[in-house]
């Protein structure tokens, strides 16, 4: 982008410049650190410029938003055309109180619904499970059976809004739950959008809620890709997860590394489970962590775009651009929150929320105040959401496609990024894929490492973090948060020794028991686990059905 | 020091979240600080938790938790620690824990509650003025 002779002379204007003016300065006042560093440890100069992006070829590495390789933006338009989804994840106690927050949020202008379920239901045990106890309805919504389903979605037409659900071991019951609903509602399911989570490889690594050993896992996760591709083709049938990985505690290089390498393993399985590569990836979507460092994180989702466009080309010899699109779902990061003067969450949220938007996210969940103490409260929930109008309406940013393009600082974090995440994908697969790199434990490895290296720079001080290690004040404990009744156990407890009286038990036994056979052999279980939840059969004894026949996964442990 | 008994903590994750992030860095945070540290891994019910701490012969067991399910399971492990006549094991937690349910902890044996922003250092200062064996 810059010629030979012009860039000779900015080098020798640039030495001169050290060498006389920034040397005077540094000698009456030097900087404040020997070396800077972005949030995730990467070294920073004091300047950019050209120099620093010489190898840059404007149409090969950016080119236009909306084509390849997608570093401005997936859509031609932007921002310009349609806002991003403003989609706050929540749910927590029956299906009855959470239904009536979405009511609530969709009120305020939320433009798609994001469930979050509780941890029984992640796990699969209904709620009477003796593991279950203290944790229904604690930190999403408690669904059993396609009952709780129907009065979670009551009044809230499917056809209209979009969901996505925060599933990932029983991301096919639930989808299985959610098109059985739309049935009821007469919307078909080549009508339905959203997307499940469903990326079982980032819960062995980082998140925890995994039910069944990697093998059946991945195959329910192709079962998924072909049977969406036919009945559910606007649904996003995972949402391949960096966010848990970075709040686990990686690096901006890590997140992007390690959640290509799981979207590379799943790319792979479908392949080699007989589908065509343009027939599920254009349905492959993303979701991101928007940390502290604003360039960085504004950096990291462009070369994240640019990676996957170009393993999506020339590794899988994709034909289709919908399938080399890395279209994302941006949650600001929920580990930077801090308990201590909670008040100025609202702030890091702001800039975290910038990054993303920046970064081109298609959706957004903005965190709420109080969650580094308990589940927000409706009040905090709706500044977060404002946080994110006023960054629509008001500042400006969304008014141009890619507004920081051509920065030589955030194009050279781009580069840098998608280098260093590129090296990791290497190593990655010399390892033998993200599965293997599992099993070994050298991703968890890598993060914990990362982890510990974090915690050790807020003891030393050299990372500050407002209000907790420096500026802290003596403050009241916060009041007003949010609280789950415990009753809800008991109340989900009796609904299901309800629902276990009144529904025809053999036909629940039957589909049950066609369900562990079909698991036996290689056919699709999407078919059969829509049957099994048509009959009542709850989300338990669906999952002990596959427990039965996959057997259930065990944890290596380290630290 | 010659004599002196090297301190012996499990962190263990009652409850069904996986997010053991603190736990871990808490865990390897206590061992280079000279500790001997075992951790559990996610899902550990409190009968798995005692029964470790028995086996292990621990000092200090250290609980984490970010599910909401403290005040369930927390009461419940001192309760079996009781039936099991166990007194001499210091009990401290941590995570997503309202101030508010703090005193109700400590009034079921919890010696301290450690809430997110605590300084490790505290932490091990704590261990060390606190440990009862």
């Amino acid at each position: 982008m810059f010629d030979k002779e012009s860039l000779e002379r900015l080098e020798q204007e640039k030495a001169r410049w050290e060498n006389s003016t920034v040397k005077k300065v540094i000698e009456k006042t030097p900087e404040r650190y020997e070396r800077f560093h972005t949030g995730s440890n990467l070294e920073v100069n004091r300047l950019y410029t050209p120099l620093d992006v010489q190898e840059m070829d404007y149409m090969k590495d950016l080119g236009f938003p909306g084509e390849y390789p997608f570093t401005r933006g997936i859509q031609p338009t932007m921002y310009r055309g349609r806002l991003w989804t403003m989609r706050q994840y929540a749910g927590f106690g029956t299906a009855e109180e959470s239904n009536k927050r979405y009511k609530y949020l969709l009120s305020q202008g939320q433009t798609g619904l994001s469930v979050a379920f509780d941890l029984p239901t992640q796990i699969g045990y209904d709620s009477d499970h003796p593991l279950a106890q203290g944790e229904v309805g604690k930190v999403g919504v408690a669904i059993d059976s396609l009952k709780d389903m129907e009065t979670l979605f009551d009044g809230i037409p499917l056809d209209k809004v979009s969901t996505s659900m925060t599933i990932n071991a029983p991301a096919a019951i639930l989808l299985a739950m959610y098109i059985a609903v739309a049935e009821k509602q007469g919307v078909s399911s080549d009508k339905l959008s959203g997307t499940i989570q469903n990326d079982i490889l980032k819960e062995y690594v980082a998140r925890g809620t995994y039910i069944f050993p990697p093998e059946p896992s991945m195959r329910l996760i192709t079962d998924i890709f072909e049977f969406c591709s036919k009945h559910v083709p606007k649904w996003n049938t995972i949402s391949i997860s960096g966010y848990h990985i970075r709040e686990a505690g990686a690096t901006a290089v890590q997140e992007v590394a390690f959640t290509l390498a799981n979207g590379i393993a799943y790319v792979e399985a479908a392949i080699k489970a007989g589908l065509d590569v343009d027939e599920f990836a254009p349905r492959l979507s993303f979701f991101f962590n928007a940390h502290n460092d604003l360039f960085e994180e504004v950096a990291k989702f462009r070369a994240a775009r640019r990676l996957w466009a170009k393993i999506m080309k020339e590794r899988f010899k994709a034909k289709d651009p919908k399938s080399m699109m890395l279209r994302f779902h941006t949650q600001t990061a929920g580990s930077t929150l801090t308990a201590q003067q909670p008040d100025n969450n609202i702030v890091r949220v702001t800039i975290q929320a910038l990054a993303a938007v920046l970064g081109g996210t298609q959706s957004l969940h903005t965190n709420s105040r109080d969650e580094a103490l308990a589940l927000p409260t409706e009040e905090s929930v709706r500044i977060a959401l404002r946080t994110q109008q006023i960054i629509a309406y008001e500042s400006g940013v969304t008014e141009t496609v890619d507004p920081l393009a051509g920065s030589y600082y955030v194009e050279h974090l781009t580069n840098l990024i998608e280098q260093k995440a590129m090296e990791y994908i290497k190593k990655i697969d010399e390892l033998g894929g993200a599965p293997k790199a599992i099993e070994k434990g050298y991703i968890q490895q890598e993060i914990q490492d990362s982890a510990y290296r974090y915690q050790q720079e807020i003891e030393s001080g050299r990372r500050i973090v407002v209000g907790v290690n420096k500026f802290q004040i003596e403050e009241e404990p916060p009041k007003n948060l949010l609280k789950v009744d415990p009753e809800v156990e008991k109340i989900q407890k009796e609904k299901l020794s309800k629902l276990k009286a009144t529904r025809d038990n053999l036909a629940v036994k039957n589909a049950l028991e066609e369900l562990s056979k079909k698991a036996m052999s290689n056919e699709n279980l999407m078919p059969t686990i829509i049957t099994c939840v048509k009959t009542y059969a709850t989300l338990g004894e669906i999952c002990d059905a596959l427990r039965r026949v996959f057997g259930e996964y065990k944890a290596t442990v380290s630290f | 020091m010659q004599g002196e008994r090297t301190i012996r903590v499990l962190i263990a994750k009652p409850g069904l979240d996986g997010h053991d992030r603190g736990a871990k860095v808490i865990a390897r945070a206590l061992r280079d600080a000279g500790m001997e540290v075992i951790y559990t891994g996610l899902r550990q019910t409190p009968e798995q938790i005692v029964e470790a701490a028995i086996q292990e012969d621990v000092d200090v067991i250290g609980l984490s938790i970010l599910s909401g399910a403290h005040n369930v399971l927390f009461p419940r492990i001192m309760e079996l620690l009781r039936e099991r006549g166990i007194d001499d094991i210091l009990v401290i937690g941590g995570g997503v824990i309202p101030h508010e349910d703090i005193p109700f902890l400590k009034e079921c044996g919890i010696a301290e509650i450690f809430t997110p922003g605590t300084p490790i250092s505290q932490i091990i200062d704590f261990i060390k003025n606190n440990v009862k064996k």
